[in-house]
């Protein structure tokens, strides 16, 4: 075991060493994992070799499922019309009532993205080790939880015995300094983090994400930039736990009581980094810069500020980089050069375990409040979790939508991943406020342009893609405030 | 229970991919992750760069679907190959095509830890070595690499060897054709010491609030 007595450590250490089971020389790390999430798309396998090998869930009650990727978002009381699908979300239930596992399924009023649902449930706490079959389980690191996503194998063995090995990442510190300007929010801080180090920038780390800019932060924002953590390469992205966080989670359904309450939080007031702890690498972002940011490419990292222009291929020096951004133009057919304010958008997504929380739906319908979307625009809003709906219906943010022209569905993946039959129309534009602007990722065919709720909505009204900030009254459009 | 034989040495022709960030959702997409076995993915492998609305073939063709391609097993890919989604249906399709080491310049973090549970091995190569195999197979497309895992080393048409860096436990899994779980389970008693110095955080549990 290493001395953790003297030397300085950054939060993911601290993490690290406390769940470190055993460390044999020449083996990853055996690493005890607290919270296991589990969802229909990629756990079957999962189950199936279990049974094979005739193990059981060691942790049952350490282990929670939900089904959201392949579910319908429309009237939940008609059947799964598509058999594989129907099938995969009966197989999730099977296999937690077999198994013992605690399911929030369809039906349940605690459905809903199984990353909006942990933290919504109390579940998701500061210094867990949390993981998923799904890359955006960094979106649990908000708490200062090391949270990560891992394939189907790592999922049979964490049920089989509620750990994991794993080599210790290195850490790499974000710090964003200075504060937002009204119009501009945390999804836009994400995007031009992963506009400047690339997609692979992160690869082999751990962000920790830290500076004035984030503080000032809530939690639902927190999320949205560590959910994209995994879109910059880094497997989690975290944030220390402060007053913010501990307000967030007391007197959640899953959060500990009384007691045992006070006693957590002296314990998560240890967690964030020591004073003279050192990082592998580190960037610093000035959030005062920022300006709101829109892709206009085939990956995360291909984004831009919303008043600059398409970039040329002729402009890029590494050949690699010229190859990728003249296949990305072609798929997206943008011209270089082009501004990207006034391109046309058929699409407006807005959902998402990266923005499909109350928050995002308040900004999203602060924007549509009186107004109407463009003629020939479909405008989606997909709460993150049945009990996200409720809320926003209850706040009469639904209303709104709705009058707005909009459509209201139920909770789910939905376009993000366009698994359920939301989708797009081959050569369809959509500004989503998803995480991946991939070739076909919300529809074969389909062009993704990724942006903040405000963005989104602000096009939708247009027609065209268009800045939140020359709205009337953008002033009004706090970056910070609200649970 | 992923990898079923020990992972022997090899000798193949090579599959030229140089696109870079090549995403999961390239290698399977997300429409082809309903079914709840391992099986049959190879027709949903890079699927909608090979084929056509209508199911035909594109012209032309995918460089997975030339004739001369069948049966090669390994891929020479661009940068970051397998960034994005988790899915570990990406390897259990390239496994279904027959795809057994893949060369890049980088893998996604996840990609490559799903890999080398399927018997996919990733070998990362340093760029001037990356250009030269593409220079290779552009020169002669029929040139065949050695793998040899054991030795750590792939050889070249003319005799030329490299070196190549692999993770010691994996290259210790991969060589026995076992996997990670039997080494977990045979763990439980420090697991177990963990658990009993460890309470547990939370209990997922507790009654469904109305």
């Amino acid at each position: 075991m290493p001395d953790t007595s003297t030397r300085p450590r950054t939060l993911v250490e601290k993490i690290w060493d406390e769940h470190l089971v055993a460390e044999e020389p020449g083996a990853p790390s055996i690493l005890a994992i607290d919270l296991h999430l589990v969802h229909e798309v990629t756990s079957p396998q999962a189950f199936t070799g279990l049974r094979a090998r005739g193990l059981t869930v060691r942790h049952p009650e350490r282990t929670v499922a939900t089904a959201d990727h392949s579910i319908p978002t429309h009237d939940r009381s008609l059947p799964i019309l598509d058999s594989m699908a129907a099938a995969q979300v009966a197989q999730l239930e099977a296999n937690c009532a077999e198994f013992g596992i605690p399911l929030h399924g369809i039906g349940s009023p605690s459905q809903g993205i199984v990353h909006v649902i942990g933290p919504q449930l109390g579940l998701t706490q500061p210094g867990m080790t949390i993981v998923c079959g799904d890359s955006h389980t960094s979106t649990h690191g908000a708490f200062g939880a090391l949270a990560f996503g891992i394939g189907t194998s790592e999922v049979e063995m964490v049920l089989a015995t509620q750990c994991l090995l794993q080599r210790r990442p290195k850490t790499y510190e974000v710090r964003v300094d200075g504060r937002l300007e009204p119009g501009v929010s945390s999804k836009d801080i994400i995007l031009a983090l992963i506009a400047r180090i690339g997609v692979a920038g992160g690869t082999g780390h751990v962000f920790e994400y830290t500076g004035e800019a984030i503080r000032a932060l809530t939690m639902e924002q927190r999320m949205t930039i560590c959910n994209m953590s995994i879109e910059g390469g880094a497997r989690a992205g975290l944030i220390a736990p402060d007053d913010t966080t501990f307000e967030y989670l007391h007197g959640r359904r899953h959060a500990p009581q009384g007691d045992a309450w006070d006693a957590a939080v002296e314990r998560w007031r240890a967690l964030p980094t020591d004073g003279g702890a050192t990082y592998d690498r580190t960037i610093t972002i000035d959030a005062a810069a920022l300006e709101p940011m829109v892709t206009y490419g085939t990956n995360p990292g291909m984004g831009i500020p919303i008043t600059s222009r398409v970039p040329s291929p002729e402009e890029q020096s590494d050949p690699g980089q010229r190859r990728a951004l003249e296949r990305a133009l072609e798929y997206m057919d943008l011209r270089p050069g082009q501004e990207i304010l006034g391109q046309k958008v058929d699409v407006v997504f807005i959902g998402s375990c990266t923005n499909g929380r109350i928050s995002d739906l308040r900004l999203a319908a602060s924007v549509l409040r009186d107004r109407h979307v463009a003629d020939g625009v479909r405008v989606m809003v997909v709460p993150g979790s049945d009990e996200v709906k409720r809320e926003a219906e209850r706040e009469g943010l639904a209303d709104v939508f709705r009058a707005a022209g909009a459509e209201w569905r139920e909770a789910g993946c939905s376009m993000c991943i366009a698994m359920n039959g939301d989708q797009l129309a081959p050569g369809q534009y959509a500004i989503s406020t998803s995480n991946r602007n991939f070739e076909g990722r919300q529809g074969k065919g389909g062009r993704t342009l990724l942006a903040s709720p405000l963005t989104a909505a602000a096009s939708a009204i247009a027609g065209v893609v268009s800045d939140p900030r020359r709205l009337p009254g953008v002033e009004a459009l706090a970056v910070v405030g609200g649970r | 229970m992923t990898v079923a034989e020990p992972y022997a040495a090899f000798t193949s022709k090579v599959v030229p991919l140089p696109a870079e960030n090549i995403d999961t959702d390239q290698i399977v997409p997300a429409r082809y992750l309903k079914v709840t076995d391992k099986l049959g993915l190879a027709e949903a492998l890079f699927r909608d760069w090979r084929f056509n609305e209508n199911g035909s073939l594109r012209e032309p063709r995918f460089v997975l679907d030339r004739p001369e391609m069948a049966g090669r097993q390994i891929l020479l890919a661009g940068d970051n190959f397998g960034a994005g989604s988790s899915r570990e249906h990406a390897p259990w399709a390239l496994t279904s095509w027959g795809i057994r080491a893949i060369l890049s310049t980088g893998f996604a973090d996840i990609f490559r830890s799903n890999s080398l549970k399927n018997g996919v091995l990733p070998i990362v190569v340093d760029r001037a070595r990356h250009e030269a195999l593409f220079d290779l197979v552009a020169t002669d497309p029929e040139a065949e690499l050695a793998v040899d895992l054991e030795a750590q080393t792939v050889s070249l048409p003319g005799g030329e060897t490299f070196a190549f860096d692999v993770d010691p436990f994996a290259r210790l899994m991969l060589l026995a054709g076992t996997d990670e779980m039997g080494y977990l389970l045979r763990h439980d008693p420090e697991i177990a010491t963990w658990e009993t110095n460890h309470a547990a955080r939370v209990d997922s549990r507790l009654p469904a609030v109305g």
